[in-house]
């Protein structure tokens, strides 16, 4: 199959890794970091795809981790989401010592089965960090002009620990802050009553966040009706991507 | 290839001989990954099967699979996603055990192992074979988390841990390598952590 050929052409061309320039940085309190990257000879990405990124020391050593696609296909540059992890090597590196200008090693884009194409019902669940992939769709539904094909609902503590958070209350995303509710009116926990009434067996459900997060989701959808097999899921907690 | 400003990275002394490159000692934690709904698998429903190019198609239930002499695998895990997991280890069968009572066609040269969620991935046969692949029930003397794919899932420690299907309920033989879920998904076909075989293309 052509289509089949060409995917796989470009995902042999997407595993090449390539040199990006920082272009913007831009804190998210001291808990993360938007780094737009500019992308030589880039790949189109599709929502909810993920990069590599390799930092390389002066005598080789290298260390590599996977981020979700936070930008749209058509934005010129690669928008990816960092969030700190306690101790973690890459992350608090790149939180804390990358500036515009310092080239990083990427890869991508990644992966053929978290994406959405844009034509079909989508809901995007998503808990903190676990938001990024679910933002790259609802701006590609935007520019596309069709929002309506994308129902999502986010949650974490606060309105603070919630990347994007402005972005996804003007999409009327559903916001539910567990700790600090300060962006009334809006539940306080992604429960089965509010998962529930968001359960469409026609839509692919796209969720993404930690193992316990990801797991009571699953659960609360499963006792609502939503098909398993409508399901694909992305948990954090060591990268995105398979085990 | 860029050397990234100002990093140093976090090496110890000597990087251990164990972790393939790119990987990093994940210490006695155990990340959890899967792609799909984690499904709620009861020991009465469990049924595994080896068919395809055999000469007997063979099920066992779970009270079958149990009777079968355990024994324990340790070693290094290694996930695409560059975590390793050292020292650690699992109770339950050589795949040979199964493949022994299923005896494969000569013909055979794949297999392709689905899970109860519709999960595949495929392995050469020689890769399963001669106890580099087990099926195990227990993760260091507990009996295997549902969401590291419990009851029974499938370990193959000298590839990259997609390999090592969650919640198995098949092992088909073929005469011809297809890919599975996450090869048809970027992924690399074989997935040799000692060669950094990650996506396609590597």
């Amino acid at each position: 199959m052509v289509t089949d050929d060409l995917t796989r052409a470009a995902a042999a061309r997407a595993t090449r890794w390539r040199d990006a320039r920082v272009v913007d940085v831009t804190h998210h309190g001291d808990r993360g970091v938007v780094l737009r990257l500019d992308v030589p000879d880039r790949i189109p990405h599709r929502p909810g795809q993920h990069y590599v990124l390799r930092l390389r020391a002066e005598d080789g050593y290298t260390a590599s981790r996977s981020y979700s696609v936070v930008s749209a296909p058509s934005e010129d540059l690669v928008e990816l989401y960092v969030e700190r992890i306690p101790d973690g090597e890459v992350s608090t590196f790149l939180v804390d010592v990358v500036e515009p200008g310092d080239l990083l090693e990427t890869r991508g884009p990644i992966g053929r089965w978290f994406v959405w194409d844009g034509r079909s019902r989508a809901l995007g669940i998503g808990g903190g960090s676990g938001v990024a992939p679910l933002v790259s769709m609802l701006r590609h539904a935007h520019e596309i002009g069709r929002p309506e094909l994308l129902s999502l609902a986010v949650t974490a503590r606060s309105a603070a620990e919630l990347p994007y958070v402005d972005e996804l209350r003007a999409a009327k995303a559903l916001v539910a802050l567990t700790r600090v509710n300060d962006l009334p009116p809006g539940p306080t926990r992604l429960d089965a009553a509010v998962l529930g009434a968001l359960v469409d067996p026609g839509a692919t459900v796209y969720l993404c966040g930690s193992t316990r997060f990801t797991l009571a989701m699953e659960t609360h959808l499963a006792v609502g009706g939503q098909p398993a097999s409508t399901i694909r899921v992305e948990r954090f907690g060591a990268g995105v991507a398979p085990g | 290839m860029a050397v990234t400003r100002g990093f140093v990275g976090r090496r110890a002394s000597a990087r251990d001989p164990r972790l393939p490159p790119g990987q990093y000692d994940v210490g006695s934690s155990w990340p959890v990954l899967t792609a799909e709904s984690t499904p709620s698998i009861g020991t009465d429903r469990f049924r595994l099967t080896v068919d395809g190019a055999v000469e007997e198609q063979v099920t066992w239930d779970w009270a079958q699979l149990r009777a079968l002499p355990a024994s324990t695998w340790r070693g290094d895990i290694h996930c695409v996603t560059t975590w390793s997991k050292l020292d650690t280890w699992f109770t339950g069968i050589p795949v040979d055990v199964l493949l022994d009572a299923a005896r494969p066609l000569p013909t055979a040269t794949h297999v392709m192992v689905t899970s109860s969620t519709g999960y595949t991935t495929n392995l050469p046969l020689a890769d399963v074979v001669d106890e580099k692949a087990w099926v195990v029930w227990e993760h260091e003397g507990a009996p295997l988390a549902r969401e590291h794919g419990g009851p029974v899932r499938l370990l193959v420690p000298h590839l990259y841990f997609w390999k090592s299907a969650k919640w198995i309920s098949r092992i088909t033989l073929r005469d011809s390598d297809e890919p599975g879920f996450w090869e048809r998904n970027g992924y690399h076909m074989r997935g040799d952590p000692w060669l950094e075989q990650r996506f396609d293309g590597d």
